[in-house]
């Protein structure tokens, strides 16, 4: 199952004035909404895709078709080059 | 906080702060944006300073930080402005030209948390690059540089100033950003402030230059692999019809603080008539909020015709005000490098101008005697 780790040119963090997760980068910021910040923040190259999704489905048991949203974010990502994945 | 008489409500924040600690640099590029009168190391700030600006700015919420200069690793306490930033939550950038980046100092700067370094080249080859800078060795060292920062596990973005003098040479540049293993890449044809403006009738390559160097970018992009660096190519703005929205809108996003303590909406505003506020006397969000300078080009209240009627107006906010100044005599005057302005044909003149140079080339260097009237120009 696919692993997906942070990419190390992005660092990870909340920021207060934004009330928001970001992804910084050499003198730039990507704002993430909140389930898109809910998402990376479990992505730590341990959990695979299954585990991210069973544990956010536990968190927010009320929202549907989280699974779906989850692999069209992580696609977008990789994409994006935020993630990769670990061999 | 009770009361704030001039507050504008709508005002945003600072995102970016760039903390310009010395304008003493070893090299000394004839396109360097640093004024043409440079402060002295005397009128520096100090460490404690620099500690307060860079709380202060966290504190309103500025979350990228730039250390620049000039040379910032001329400045001793570089470790431990970078050690105070990342503890703050900055992600910290070192724009450097990599001369004096020894191991110890590179593993020190890990240590302190530095996030990023941008290392700049005046030349894929040791001879141009050593003559552009004046200083010889300088590529050599560039490139145990560029190795330290790879083993060091940061960031790598690689910085290249095009002029008439080595755009040409574009792929030579392409092969070594991928040599070096770069993440970005700015190919960055130079802008005419500071010491470029000046020498701008030297630097500024003709559009047939241009569009080869364009062209041989894009294809190379064509050919890339996945892990290979992204390059980023400005363009000068001098063959453009609209102006660039000048720092994302004058005093929206950015905050300069240069070495003797000046805060500016923008890093060459300094050259504008206007009196620019000192975080020695004053709080940043003070200064951002209040000061009269800060207030001055802030929204769209202020633009001048034809700007004004403009449906463009909110894209770019009528340009950049110290292009305005330097080329019109007039700070509140819409960028001519807008072809609806009636002062265009100015940026016409400087580019025909530019293919006969009368003044000599000058090396950036505090001690060169500068004729008055480019000064005053
Ligand atoms: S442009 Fe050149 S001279 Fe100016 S600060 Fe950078 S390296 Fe130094
Ligand atoms: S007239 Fe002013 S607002 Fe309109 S495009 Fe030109 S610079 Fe921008």
């Amino acid at each position: 199952m696919a692993t997906p780790k942070l990419n190390p040119l992005y660092k990870f963090q909340f920021e207060k004035a934004q009330d928001a997760f970001v992804l910084l980068y050499p003198e730039g910021m990507i704002t993430l909404n909140g389930s898109a910040g809910e998402i990376i923040q479990m992505v730590n190259g341990q959990r695979d895709v299954d585990t991210i999704i069973s544990e956010l489905v536990a968190k927010f048991p009320d929202v549907e078709g989280i699974d779906k949203d989850i692999h069209e974010f992580l696609d977008h990502a990789h994409e994006k080059k935020w993630i990769k994945y670990v061999e | 906080m009770s009361s704030k008489p001039v507050l504008k409500t709508d005002v945003k924040n600072p995102l970016w702060l760039l903390a310009e600690l010395t304008y003493d640099c070893p090299l000394h590029c004839p396109y360097c944006s640093n004024p043409v009168q440079m402060s002295e190391r005397k009128d520096e700030c100090d460490t404690e300073t620099w500690k307060k600006v860079l709380s202060e700015a966290r504190e309103m919420g500025a979350v990228q930080l730039g250390f620049s200069g000039g040379e910032p690793l001329l400045r001793k306490d570089l470790e431990a402005l970078v050690a105070h930033a990342s503890e703050l939550g900055f992600y910290t950038n070192l724009i450097t030209s990599g001369i004096g980046l020894t191991e110890k100092r590179i593993k020190g700067l890990k240590e302190a948390g530095l996030d990023h370094i941008q290392l700049s080249f005046q030349a894929a080859n040791a001879d141009e690059n050593d003559l552009i800078g004046n200083k010889r060795h300088s590529f050599e060292q560039k490139l145990a540089v560029a190795k330290l920062v790879k083993q060091y596990d940061y960031p790598m973005v690689l910085n290249f100033c095009l002029t008439r003098q080595n755009i040409d040479k574009i792929a030579d540049v392409l092969a070594l950003s991928c040599e070096l293993g770069g993440d970005f890449v700015e190919l960055a044809t130079v802008q005419y402030y500071g010491w470029a403006y000046l020498n701008r009738d030297h630097l500024l390559p003709t559009k047939e230059q241009l569009v080869a160097a364009e062209a041989t970018v894009n294809r190379f992009r064509d050919t890339q692999g996945d892990d290979e660096p992204k390059f980023i190519f400005v363009t000068p703005d001098y063959y453009e019809t609209r102006p660039k929205a000048c720092m994302n809108g004058w005093a929206t996003t950015f905050l300069t603080v240069t070495p003797d303590g000046s805060a500016l909406p923008c890093h060459s505003a300094k050259i504008l008539p206007l009196t620019f506020p000192n975080v020695k006397e004053s709080s940043l969000e003070k200064i951002w909020h209040e000061d009269f300078s800060f207030n001055k080009f802030r929204g769209l209240d202020w633009l001048p015709s034809p700007c004004r009627d403009c449906d463009e107006k909110e894209k770019d906010f009528g340009g950049c005000r110290c292009q305005a100044f330097m080329l019109t005599g007039d700070m509140h005057k819409t960028d001519p490098v807008c072809d609806k302005s009636p002062d265009h044909y100015l940026i016409q003149a400087a580019i025909a101008k530019s293919k006969q140079p009368r003044e000599n080339l000058f090396y950036r260097d505090p001690k060169t005697d500068i004729p008055v009237h480019l000064i005053q120009e």
